[in-house]
């Protein structure tokens, strides 16, 4: 009994330790002072002016960029990733193995390292720094996680699907359209929403490649804002809103996968 | 004869294929006809699958030719060629219910919407699955998932049908039944169809013509009485059907001797005295208490009920064990006498005598061949690099329970009982056979070592 109480205990402080620093931004975010901390009574004050623009005028600025780079990132690594999921698919199982670990390789090595490379290639190509290259970056940290997550849809399907459609008269591309894609929708979409989280998560890539040109997105303002001294207060419902935004995400991907395993056992 | 083509929906001339350096059809040449019912029998493995995808297009053939309908088709792409396949697993489209799944091909070739409900519903009752059509495809049992992949494919009124092993997945009640159904749904539609199994009942139940393959070859083709009474070697004679295959000598015609005996029978043409192989069916032989009718005596060593009949095993004097299928029962321990009737004695051309290989001298006293290098007699007299005929007796291969303990190591790959012996096909390293006689039992797939002692090796010019 004693033992089970502690291991609740130690599983209770463990999970606090975790989500204590969310909650208290939270907290703080339905609250009116400058100063983290002070609770001067419950206000939706810092909510509306976040979204009124004026003052903090910048910081919906860098929010409209973070979305614009997410869902343009997040749909061509969905495009690229798939195909490329198709692709290892149909290769001998040695090459299989082979791609396979070099797709490994981006999603192991640390962000700083790919920033800097990407940092160092953009230059030494010459592109001016700003949307193309943060855009490009994040394609480029986003399309391995794609891949992983559409191959295994690629493995649970029969493999005479593609055929009996060329068998019924579709040529290969009708096939792919038609057969292919409906199948791999699953393991598309739930790559899609992760691509999409990595990119409104990034920061360190998005600083290397993000040039000088006055291009914001929501973590380059955060830490140009803390570098200022004092944190903007209306960073603290934007927090919570993403916060709140990554999770429902997240529950979605989950409960597809849930909805997908009880399919399976029925 | 111009005739006779026209009536010809597939040829196939000298096919062959490929994988990977590992050749899986070797020079298939098989003409099918309109309206006919041909199965592809073979173990697994033995190239069927690959001969159905070829005619299907979704391989392409190494090397020869594929007519489909008068038309050489060898590289034409799957959705261009007028046949459908029926898949092992159904590959039935899970986003789409049944109807759009039957509906599938119609949709591609952009009939008019009314049209394909008209034609969707008669194939549905073709498979009798009307009323299914708004289902799920995953909601269905296995059988009605084959009658949907079924429907799907003859809506799209192929020339042939091709079916791979449609009711592998099924299980054995429901299999016998689907068995009658296609072969009704078959005469119904007047098409070709082309099925493949590994299944001899199967085939012997639904076929028009019967193509028994091993090996990527083809052993045999003809109806199924012909292959099951007049298979044209051991191998046919093993696969279809229970059989006693038992080492003989043709005395003369109508005289063949077997199992220490010399019995009378219908065969002609040999060689006199030429080695054969006898095949006895299990119920053509009769079985009877001990008398003058006898040409065989014998003791029964086990006697299994098996519904219709009994099934005994037999060893004679001269110490053969013969298989016997009979209504009435004879317990183990009692002698009894045997007797064949001249017509129910097939004789087989032996497909070969001993083992033959291409070697080369290596010095005086080593030959090579099978890849390596044999000890042999210093008598041949040929100078080293000679290419000569190696030859071996079946039963002067010596088989090792360990593959160190041999000079090469093999795969036991085919055994045939000979009623005193095996008769064992062994899988060299360098993919050749090897032919062995023993009275040990070995397993399919047994690493093994082979030895072979340097008297036993016949070495000629070649």
């Amino acid at each position: 009994m004693t033992r089970k109480t502690i291991a609740a205990s130690y599983l209770g402080f463990l999970l606090i330790m975790l989500y204590a620093p969310i909650v208290i931004i939270i907290v703080f975010s339905f609250t009116e002072a400058r100063v983290l901390g002070n609770w001067t009574g419950f206000s939706l004050k810092l909510y509306a002016s976040l979204f009124q623009g004026g003052v903090t005028h910048s910081l919906t600025g860098a929010l409209w960029n973070t979305l614009i780079i997410g869902l343009t990132a997040a749909f061509v690594s969905t495009v690229l990733g798939t195909m490329a999921a198709i692709g290892i698919f149909n290769l001998q199982p040695r090459a299989q193995k082979a791609i396979k670990l070099l797709n490994a390789i981006p999603i192991l090595n640390p962000d700083i390292i790919t920033a800097i490379s990407l940092f160092l290639l953009f230059i030494s190509i010459g592109i001016s720094q700003g949307y193309t290259t943060v855009i490009l970056a994040h394609i480029t940290f986003c399309t391995p996680y794609v891949v992983l997550s559409v191959l295994p849809r690629l493995y649970q399907m029969n493999i005479n699907l593609y055929e009996a459609a060329l068998d019924l008269g579709a040529t290969p591309l009708v096939a792919l359209w038609k057969i292919l894609l409906p199948e791999l929708k699953p393991g598309m979409i739930s790559g899609f929403i992760l691509a999409f989280t990595l990119s409104i998560d990034d920061f360190v890539v998005t600083l290397f490649t993000i040039g000088n040109e006055g291009l914001e997105t929501i973590s380059t303002y955060i830490y140009a804002d803390a570098r200022k001294g004092g944190l903007t207060p209306e960073l603290r419902p934007l927090s919570a809103m993403i916060f709140v935004t990554v999770l429902l995400l997240l529950v979605i991907i989950n409960v597809r996968t849930a909805k997908k395993i009880n399919y399976k056992t029925i | 004869m111009k005739l006779n083509t026209d009536n010809h929906i597939i040829t196939i001339e000298h096919l062959s294929h490929a994988f990977g350096g590992k050749t899986v059809l070797e020079d298939i040449n098989l003409t099918i006809r309109k309206g006919e019912f041909v199965t592809i029998l073979g173990p697994s493995g033995c190239g069927k699958t690959t001969l159905i995808r070829l005619i299907a297009g979704f391989l392409k053939a190494s090397e020869g030719k594929i007519s489909i309908a008068g038309e050489d088709m060898t590289q034409t792409p799957p959705h261009l060629r007028p046949v459908n396949t029926v898949f092992q697993k159904y590959a039935l489209f899970p986003h789409l219910n049944v109807f759009n799944n039957i509906a599938f091909g119609l949709q591609l070739k952009k009939l008019p919407q009314d049209e394909i409900k008209k034609k969707v519903m008669q194939v549905l009752k073709i498979v009798t699955m009307t009323d299914y059509e708004e289902r799920d495809v995953d909601t269905l049992s296995g059988g009605q998932q084959q009658r949907v992949a079924i429907a799907r494919a003859i809506v799209n009124e192929p020339k042939v049908l091709l079916l791979d092993e449609p009711l592998a997945a099924l299980d054995l009640k429901m299999r016998k039944d689907m068995q009658l159904e296609i072969k009704a749904m078959q005469k119904k539609l007047g098409i070709s169809f082309l099925y493949v199994t590994h299944d001899q009942e199967e085939a012997l139940t639904l076929s028009d013509t019967i193509v028994v393959m091993s090996e990527g070859v083809i052993q045999q083709t003809g109806t199924p009485t012909e292959i099951y009474n007049e298979p044209s070697n051991s191998f046919v004679a093993d696969f279809i059907g229970e059989s006693n295959i038992l080492n003989g000598i043709m005395i003369r015609d109508n005289l063949v001797e077997f199992a220490g005996h010399q019995v009378e029978c219908v065969d002609k043409g040999f060689e006199p005295n030429e080695p054969v192989d006898v095949v006895l069916r299990p119920e053509d032989i009769y079985i009877f208490e001990m008398s003058d009718a006898a040409q065989f005596s014998g003791l029964v060593t086990s006697s299994i009920f098996k519904g219709v009949h009994y099934e005994m095993m037999v060893t004679t004097p001269e110490g053969y064990e013969i298989i016997i299928q009979d209504y009435h029962c004879f317990e183990a321990g009692r002698t009894v006498g045997l007797r064949i009737k001249p017509f129910d004695i097939h004789v087989m051309k032996k497909e070969r005598h001993c083992n033959a290989f291409e070697g080369s001298i290596w010095d005086s006293s080593h030959v090579r061949f099978l890849g390596h290098n044999f000890k042999c007699n210093d008598d041949h007299g040929f100078a080293a690099g000679t290419k000569v005929k190696v030859q071996v007796d079946f039963n002067n291969v010596i088989l090792q329970d360990n593959e160190e303990d041999g000079m090469l190591g093999g795969v036991v790959s085919f055994i045939l009982y000979k009623g005193n012996h095996y008769h064992l096909t062994v899988l060299t390293p360098e993919n050749e056979h090897l032919f062995v006689d023993s009275h040990d039992i070995w397993d399919d797939g047994d690493q093994i070592g082979i030895s072979i002692s340097p008297e036993s090796i016949r070495i000629e010019k070649l």
